[in-house]
């Protein structure tokens, strides 16, 4: 049963995403859970680019999520647009140009560095954020989003109720989806894996690797951006953690409990996290502990996650998975010496 | 007003040399456990928290302060060695990411577990009385406390290079950082390597937050807020250098010392700041690359 | 007629879309229908404010538990709500939309520290929901971020630096350096001591920020010594007060001036002892000695001993006296409906635990007595909690806030 299911959610799955997302609000205790499922979800869909698929870990991508819900929410609250089109455009904009400056400076660097590098440029952003509070509210938040209908020719479709906006995210999200589907099924979506399996002889083979990590690098900060520009008509409210490094740990967590490296994979872990912490916090006040011994088993056990592991039992058991669904192998570039590492330039 | 701005200087140089020297028993280890082993610890901030809530029970249970430092740090150490053999062996030759991703969560653990075990309020930690008063260094007056870190910083540092340098198994462990394989060809245990590697590593975070905790209290969140700048002290200097992990462990003392009296709002950025630049600048750190002992 | 709460419209739709039923027109009250009357309370149970935060479900417990004693309000029994917001706005919102969405709160209080409550406010305002905040902010009263349903049972910043700072300029200083945590709180306390100082003409010869959690601050030590002033105002809270005391203490900063904290935290004094808090100097709402004196606060800390074993603080104080003021608004509005409660609330007069508080009608900001209070020194401590003197009353008055067209209502 867990088979066929994972069989055809990996052969169709934009279709297969749209099925359980319509109901999904049905299932979960309530609406707001369930559309914060679907931000975390892009945002995590976001990372694991640059992660999953490119093999490069980075620790700073609150940062694009951040600047993508700001933009969003001092273009609406601040700046008074009376767009949401134009609203979720600036923090789309305002992370995108983040992620090429951003990425063209730490792109130098590999491994450790690289991921200590994004860390600093994400707290410089998230220490910019703080103190521009004119601007951001700094630590007391983005307050006064307005909940604005969405205007599309011929109708507009009012946002203020909970299950409308849950249905407006989603479809936002399944565009994005299926924008991703065509990058990773494209020749770019090829190299970048080639990227991430062996570095050096994807040079050799003659690509722009450089380039290439530029791009997914950017890329994975527009997903991160969408995200948290959703997640700001969400909320009404941005809160300045959402710059801060705890939050790029966090969607690290959902990456690998949902399986890096695969489509579907960050979706099941941000489902799988929000739900566990929402449910878990509701029972208990040590959940933090609970949820830390889930990821130091999934580590060793299930490095894999979720649906990686699915689709490993998949592969293994003789179904064909689909070509929308490459599946993890390893994450950064092999199992490199640290010596190696360094010894690069 | 010459003479007074000069001992403004030398009192911010001093305090910037307290502040550093916990960083420095910090980044040692991280760069000690990441040279040898390529893992970079993320529960090292835990492992620095323990120490200062192992010490304190210790010193609730018998009274005395020595026994709380001394054997806080040995506990912490055996708890590294635990982790070690039953956590991050089974790792080995997976990608690099894993021991990260296996010590963040264990962070979290760690932190909770503390919560649990000795409440969410933090507890208070008071200096002994045979260290309770001040120094007058001329420029300022110091408290002894805190020269006592000072100098058990010093001497902790002199024991570890005694150790790598007159001993075999330092011996052992310096080849290691060099070439892992051909120290395993020439029929060393590399897992016991590698676990004493650990243990000291554990053993020094341990005993920095046993120092800590009489100055600045013991919370369970105190190792979160301090991993961040290790790594940032052990990437300035060198991921792998013990050299580096001493010479950036200072300066970024200086540095948070410095910017709190010309730009305090920045005094936490700085720390950031000066990382990017030395990256962009030296790759590889200020000592990074060569090995352990250059 | 106009939907008090937009939680109705939530429930109803729900109902409709599970049912595949399109348009039914239900009567409103088969949903509203709760036996139980729920009040939201979020506040940082774990965090460095954790025994204040703490301090304030115990003062709302008691309050509702006195309240259910009686019968509840309006024939309904009260549920408090209590969540963990861990002291970040983020969390905290999430929490807040999720009390108002899921557990269909009917009011909500709560919150420790100026940039959790704005959090919970974003959320409670869209709700059209009474929000009763119990800590210390600015902005809450002020325009954009007040609604109508927004209520402050606590001291605003301003206010406590008018208070305490006065009062300090007078009796230790009149040269002041300002130590502060460089987020909403400090800001808010700095700009009110400044605006003093100017009044009575005192100065601020330095200022510092520290990061919010700062374990140690011995690189400030320096400066605030070369500084040569009468007074140390520290305008942070919490755990950053003790680490603050402990290494001025350390240092000998006190030889040389006298430290004064606009809002202190007595639990720092507990943890550390009269030692390093020796000659130390305060602003609070509340001391639990007042009971000798007044009445009301003898009745508040005798129910609070015997409750919870110990003295209540000045955050219980708070929690406990909103959580009253709220009920009594529900059972004299007699309804749930919030502009009604709201609009009961609005005017009030009332006297909880301390004495005479009442709500001014511009900004819903609850005016009420200051106290500064002295660290008790140990020759006089007769037990834990025996730890403070009070020294002075600042009796509340409406000149200690900004003016109501200052904060951007129209009068």
């Amino acid at each position: 049963m867990i088979r066929w299911l994972t069989k055809h959610i990996a052969a169709h799955p934009i279709a297969a995403f749209v099925v359980v997302f319509t109901i999904f609000p049905f299932v979960i205790p309530y609406e707001a859970l369930a559309a914060q499922v679907l931000t975390y979800g892009l945002f995590a869909l976001g990372f694991n680019i640059i992660y999953g698929y490119t093999g490069l870990l980075s620790f700073g991508h609150a940062a694009f999520w951040g600047l993508g819900a700001y933009g969003t929410g001092i273009t609406l609250a601040k700046l008074g647009m009376t767009s949401l089109w134009i609203g979720l455009a600036a923090g789309v904009l305002a992370a995108l140009v983040a992620g090429v400056v951003v990425g063209y400076l730490c792109l130098r660097r590999r491994g450790i560095y690289f991921a200590m590098l994004t860390l600093a440029f994400g707290q410089m952003i998230f220490f910019t954020g703080f103190h521009l509070s004119e601007w951001t509210g700094g630590d007391d938040g983005l307050r006064g989003i307005p909940r604005l209908p969405a205007e599309l020719p011929g109708i507009t479709i009012p946002l203020d109720t909970p299950l409308s906006l849950y249905y407006f995210t989603m479809v936002i999200v399944t565009l994005m989806l299926a924008g991703l589907k065509r990058i990773l099924e494209s020749p770019f979506g090829t190299v970048l894996q080639a990227i991430r399996e062996n570095e050096s002889r994807a040079e050799a083979c003659g690509y722009d690797v450089r380039r290439v990590k530029l791009l997914s690098f950017t890329f994975s900060a527009l997903f991160a951006g969408v995200a948290g520009a959703l997640e700001a008509v969400r909320l009404n409210f941005v809160p300045i953690d959402a710059l801060y490094w705890t939050t790029s740990a966090q969607v690290v967590i959902m990456t690998l409990l949902g399986g890096a490296g695969t489509f579907f994979g960050p979706f099941v872990g941000a489902a799988t996290f929000l739900l566990l912490e929402d449910r878990l916090s509701q029972l208990m006040e040590s959940w933090s502990l609970v949820i830390g011994i889930i990821f130091i088993a999934f580590v060793l056990f299930l490095p894999k996650g979720i649906w990686g592991t699915l689709l490993e039992r998949l592969q293994r058991g003789g179904g064909r998975a689909a070509v929308a669904e490459p599946v993890e192998m390893r994450t950064s570039a092999t199992a490199d010496s640290p010596k190696e590492e360094n010894g690069r330039a | 007003m010459a003479g007074l701005d000069l001992s403004l200087i030398a009192s911010q140089a001093f305090t910037g040399l307290g502040l550093g020297v916990i960083f420095v028993l910090l980044a040692v280890g991280l760069s000690l456990i990441f040279g040898l082993m390529g893992v970079t610890n993320f529960a090292h901030g835990s492992l620095y928290m323990l120490g200062a809530y192992f010490s304190f029970s210790l010193l609730a249970f018998t009274g005395n302060f020595w026994v709380g430092l001394v054997g806080g740090a040995l506990l912490v150490a055996v708890l590294g060695i635990v982790t070690e053999v039953v956590l991050l062996r089974p790792l080995v030759g997976r990608s690099s990411d894993h021991p990260l991703l296996l010590t963040f969560g264990l962070s979290l653990v760690l932190v909770e577990a503390v919560r649990l075990v000795w409440g969410k309020a933090g507890l208070e930690l008071n200096t002994p009385t045979s260290l309770s008063g001040a120094v007058n260094l001329g420029f300022m007056f110091f408290p002894q406390y805190r020269l006592f870190v000072i100098a058990v910083t010093a001497l902790s540092l002199l024991a570890l290079w005694l150790f790598l340098t007159r001993t075999n198994v330092g011996l052992i462990i310096r080849a290691g950082t060099r070439d892992p394989l051909m120290v395993r060809a020439l029929g060393f245990n590399f897992n016991a390597i590698r676990t004493i590697v650990f243990g000291i590593g554990a053993g020094l975070a341990g005993l920095a937050g046993a120092l800590v905790g009489p100055l600045g209290g013991v919370y369970a969140e105190m190792g979160i807020n301090i991993i961040i700048e290790s790594f940032v002290v052990v990437v300035v200097g060198g991921m792998g250098s013990l050299l580096g992990a001493v010479v950036a462990g200072l300066l970024i003392g200086e540095v948070v010392s410095f910017t709190t009296l010309f730009a305090p709002k920045f005094s936490h950025l700085s720390v950031f700041i000066v990382m990017a630049v030395v990256l962009i600048l030296r790759p590889s750190g200020l000592f990074g690359e060569s090995g352990l002992m250059e | 007629m106009k939907n008090c709460k937009s939680e109705n419209l939530v429930s109803r739709r729900r109902f409709l879309a599970a049912a595949g039923a399109s348009a039914i027109a239900l009567p409103r009250w088969s949903f509203a229908q709760q036996k139980v009357i729920k009040i939201g309370f979020p506040t940082p149970l774990t965090s460095p404010y954790s025994t204040e935060a703490q301090d304030q479900v115990n003062g709302a417990t008691l309050a509702v538990e006195e309240f259910n004693a009686k019968g509840g309000v309006l024939s309904r029994k009260i549920e408090l709500l209590a969540r963990d917001d861990q002291l970040k706005p983020g969390i905290t919102a999430q929490k807040a939309k999720e009390l108002i969405e899921k557990d269909q709160v009917d009011f909500m209080s709560g919150a420790l520290s100026a940039h959790v409550q704005m959090a919970v406010n974003s959320q409670t305002k869209p709700a059209k929901m009474v929000y009763i905040s119990i800590s210390q902010a600015n902005a809450i009263t002020a325009m954009p971020d007040w609604s109508p349903w927004t209520f402050h049972e606590a001291f605003s910043p301003h206010m406590t630096t008018q208070a305490g700072g006065s009062w300090a300029i007078d009796n230790l200083g009149k040269r002041l350096f300002i130590l502060y945590a460089d987020y909403a709180l400090g800001a808010d306390l700095n700009a009110g001591i400044e605006r003093i100082a100017k009044e009575k003409g005192a100065t601020v010869v330095g200022k510092l920020p520290h990061v919010l959690g700062n374990p140690d601050f011995s690189p400030f030590v320096p400066k605030i010594l070369a500084s040569n002033a009468d007074v140390l105002v520290i305008n942070n809270y919490g755990k950053d007060q003790l680490n603050a005391v402990k290494d001025m203490h350390n240092f000998g900063v006190k030889k040389k001036m006298k430290i004064f904290f606009p809002l202190i935290t007595f639990t720092g004094r507990e943890d550390l002892g009269p030692v390093p808090y020796e000659e130390v100097y305060g602003g609070a709402s509340f001391y639990w000695e007042l009971a000798r004196e007044n009445p009301s606060a003898k009745r508040f800390v005798d129910a609070f001993q015997k409750r919870f074993n110990r003295p209540p603080g000045d955050y219980a104080g708070y929690a406990y006296s909103a959580i009253r003021l709220l009920l009594q608004s529900v059972e004299k509005a007699g309804t749930t409906h919030a502009d009604k409660v709201a609009a009961q609330m609005a005017g009030a007069t009332y006297d909880t635990y301390k004495g005479k508080q009442w709500m001014r009608k511009c900004d819903h900001q609850s005016f009420q007595d200051w106290y500064i209070v002295r660290s008790k020194p140990e020759k006089n401590q007769k037990g834990k909690y025996d730890v403070m003197d009070i020294v002075a009353k600042v009796p509340g008055s409406e000149p200690l806030e900004r003016s109501c067209s200052e904060l951007g209502h129209k009068t």
